[in-house]
């Protein structure tokens, strides 16, 4: 490894406001199925001839990695990597919905343009014209992951200087009720904090994402330093803890050595037993969750990314991160934390940045 | 290796077709589509049911997508002739690449689901990597596993990043490729830019009309040298170079002058250390769409010198384009020229273009083939090449 990853700059579009502060005014989602994204001020962003063609993950795409591309102070990238689990949700649905109606007839071409899953990343290029190295992931909960891994690697043992790697996701309108029959996502409105009493199968379904440079060099607009990111698509009963402390070897650290832990609690009553066995892994470890805020989708993991820099730099947790029922506060520095997430038992991740 | 398409369901047949100038174009059969007497495809003449017996998948509430059960087919291949027992091989990693996942199926029943509970197990493979988790499931992979969907560039990124992962140290072996079965989403999606052709597809010809969408599933095994040594067996060909570069040009054309065909062709020869003149065959994209044959040739001609351009020839017309597959497809057959020597001809052609003097490889020939240049371009302005060599 030739060099340190830190994250520079950070963009976010999600069910939270958080242009004034770090999650201290919190929008409180109780008695919902679907928390969406809020609305963004896209002519600030994106000529108005595009944004009535563009869907909504690409829009906040440009949207989130404009503003991270500002935050870190960079004008030219040596790579645009997103992951989307769904994509251009809305499009696709539009176009097959068209399709199967008219029989096969009058179709046009812009919603099956906008419904690859590598508009996001090759709108991005395209508004900064960027012709830079361009991936785009689509693996399920860990699509984020996959862009974060592959970014990390160029910059930790190639010659690349600042990379822009995200996550993103948009709610489609009939794919939802799909899901929903499936239990991927919650029929019922289950009260304020149905991710800390599990009741039935499936999250609150959220949307959004967040965007972030990764770079070789430590500025002042730094928050943290991305140590390693580890996937495995299964782990058999009882081995999660093996997979654990060997991710945290190879990176010189024991379980005391994390101090807070970023878990995936969506509330689905099947899963997230796995979630509790994490937090009696890691027992020394603050555990702090954030679906209750920003929903339940694919590339999540990109919104507790975001937390978890805030969290190093700022050297504050905000309090609705926390365990309702938990006392527990972290007194002391926070120097290393972990973001762990698996959805129905697939797809299993661990992130580790730490404080610079 | 394994390979599946409209001209083999394995490398054998696949080989002998290459041999044998037997391409796999024609109607449309096994899709109830009313493109059926408009277009050519490269369809593999296998029903749902028949795959599934291949798989020897009995369930009937199975969620394996055509184009799962093509990857599926393909995959076992490969691993067969790697000789690796992946269930016992706890640190193989997996990178898929796919377009259509689920949309085989998903786009048959879409208003039917909420009526038909039978059916509803199929909503989950509506997302691109819940099938490969279906693959990895019935694979016994549980390791690292993702799925790109650079839409035609999908499997050389898949490659690239499985290049990357060993050369990192972070997996000694992994299954890389891609799979695209034809469904009438992508068929008519395509029809919508108007890029399909009516005969068959004739790349770099000035006549050229429009592609022929295939299907297919193509994987290879990369391995460490260290792993492979220690196993006691031996590579079948080197992938020396890569590169994927972005043209910023237009969401679904490339730029005229092929500047980013051109930039992700020239990063590849400089990773492997090599000069383009070192390059025996160049299987290029050649999708026979007006765009891309010229913005390709552009860059070529750029890359290699007017007058300099290796042997080259799309394959395209044998298979049809198979998007997410086929830079796999491609590599299959670029290591089969290596260890065969063989430089395909680029069949369907008859008049040279316009717009520059480059006729492509006409006949099959015997040679001896070191080195080859593959190139994937794709929608969103993606382009990738990869760089193999003889062992």
């Amino acid at each position: 490894m030739k060099n340190k990853c830190y994250i520079n700059g950070l963009g976010i579009v999600s069910a939270q406001n958080t242009k004034e502060d770090f999650l201290k005014e919190i929008i409180e989602y109780k008695d919902t199925t679907q928390v969406p994204a809020l609305k963004q001020n896209y002519k600030e962003y994106i000529p108005p001839a595009l944004i009535r063609r563009m869907g909504k993950a690409v829009k906040n795409g440009v949207v989130a990695s404009s503003n991270a591309m500002k935050d870190a102070v960079v004008n030219e990238i040596d790579g645009i990597i997103v992951g989307t689990g769904i994509g251009s949700a809305k499009d696709s649905e539009k176009f097959l919905e068209s399709m199967i109606q008219y029989n096969e007839e009058y179709l046009t071409p812009t919603p099956f343009i906008q419904s690859t899953h590598n508009t996001i990343a090759g709108q991005i290029a395209l508004g900064i014209e960027s012709k830079a190295y361009n991936f785009t992931y689509v693996q399920a909960a860990n699509s984020f992951q996959s862009a974060l891994l592959d970014g990390l690697m160029q910059i930790q043992s190639e010659d690349k200087e600042n990379i822009l790697v995200g996550g993103m996701e948009e709610i489609g309108s009939f794919t939802q009720g799909l899901y929903r029959l499936v239990g991927f996502y919650k029929k019922v409105e289950e009260g304020e904090h149905s991710i800390f009493q599990p009741k039935s199968s499936g999250g609150v379904q959220g949307e959004g994402g967040a965007f972030m440079i990764l770079s070789n060099q430590k500025q002042a607009s730094t928050y943290a330093e991305c140590v390693d990111v580890e996937m495995k698509n299964h782990i058999e009963e009882g081995k999660l803890k093996d997979f654990t402390l060997n991710f945290l070897k190879r990176n010189g650290l024991s379980t005391q050595d994390i101090d807070a832990v970023i878990l995936g609690n969506n509330g689905d009553v099947k899963y997230d037993h796995i979630y509790e066995e994490m937090s009696a892994i890691l027992e020394k470890s603050t555990s702090l969750y954030f679906k209750h805020l920003f929903g339940d989708f694919y590339s999540s993991s990109s919104i507790a990314t975001w937390i978890a820099s805030n969290i190093l730099k700022n050297q504050e947790i905000p309090e609705t991160l926390y365990h309702p029922n938990s006392s527990k506060r972290n007194p002391r520095t926070i120097e290393n934390i972990l973001i762990f997430n698996q959805t129905r038992g697939r797809d299993y991740s661990l992130i580790l940045l730490k404080n610079v | 290796m394994g390979i599946v398409s409209a001209i083999g369901m394995n490398v054998a047949e696949t080989l002998s077709a290459l041999k044998g100038n037997k391409h796999g174009i024609s109607r449309v059969e096994n899709i109830d589509t009313i493109l059926k007497d408009k277009i050519y495809v490269g369809e593999i003449k296998k029903s749902n049911q028949e795959l599934l017996d291949i798989l020897r998948i009995k369930d009937p509430s199975n969620n394996f997508s055509r184009t799962t059960m093509l990857g599926a087919i393909a995959i076992q291949e490969a691993v067969e002739q790697a000789e690796i027992d992946v269930k016992n091989e706890s640190s193989i990693g997996f990178i898929n690449s796919t377009t259509v996942g689920g949309m085989d199926i998903i786009e048959n029943y879409y208003f039917d689901f909420h009526d038909r509970e039978d059916l509803q197990h199929y909503i989950t493979i509506y997302d691109a990597g819940t099938n490969t988790n279906i693959l990895s499931e019935y694979l016994g992979i549980n390791g690292f596993v993702t799925t790109i969907s650079t839409a035609c560039s999908s499997a050389a990124n898949a490659i690239m990043l499985g290049a990357r992962m060993i050369e990192n140290g972070r997996l000694d072996k992994v299954i890389v490729g891609g799979m695209d079965a034809l469904c009438k989403f992508t068929m008519n999606g395509f029809n919508t830019l108007m890029i399909l052709s009516d005969t068959l597809n004739q790349p770099f010809d000035d006549n050229r009309k429009g592609l022929n969408l295939g299907e297919g599933a193509a994987y290879l095994v990369l391995e460490s040298e260290k792993s492979y040594k220690e196993r006691g067996k031996k590579p079948i060909a080197y992938l020396s170079g890569y590169a994927n570069a972005n043209d910023a040009f237009h969401q679904t054309a490339s730029s005229e002058n092929g500047e980013g065909a051109f930039l992700a062709m020239k990063n590849a020869f400089e990773l492997a250390k090599m000069s383009p003149s070192q390059v025996d065959y160049v299987n290029v994209h050649g999708t026979a769409t007006p765009n891309n044959d010229l913005s390709e040739g552009r860059a070529m001609i750029e890359l290699f010198g007017e007058g300099n351009i290796p042997k080259f020839s799309s394959t395209k017309p044998f298979t049809g384009h198979t998007l997410a597959a086929a830079a796999s497809v491609e590599a299959v057959f670029s290591v089969l020229s290596l260890k065969h020597g063989l430089i395909y001809p680029n069949l369907n052609f008859s008049t040279k273009m316009k717009e520059f003097d480059l006729v492509p490889q006409l006949e099959l020939e015997y040679a001896n083939v070191s080195t080859i240049l593959s190139n994937s371009f794709g929608f969103g302005g993606n382009c990738s090449s990869l760089i193999f060599e003889k062992a």
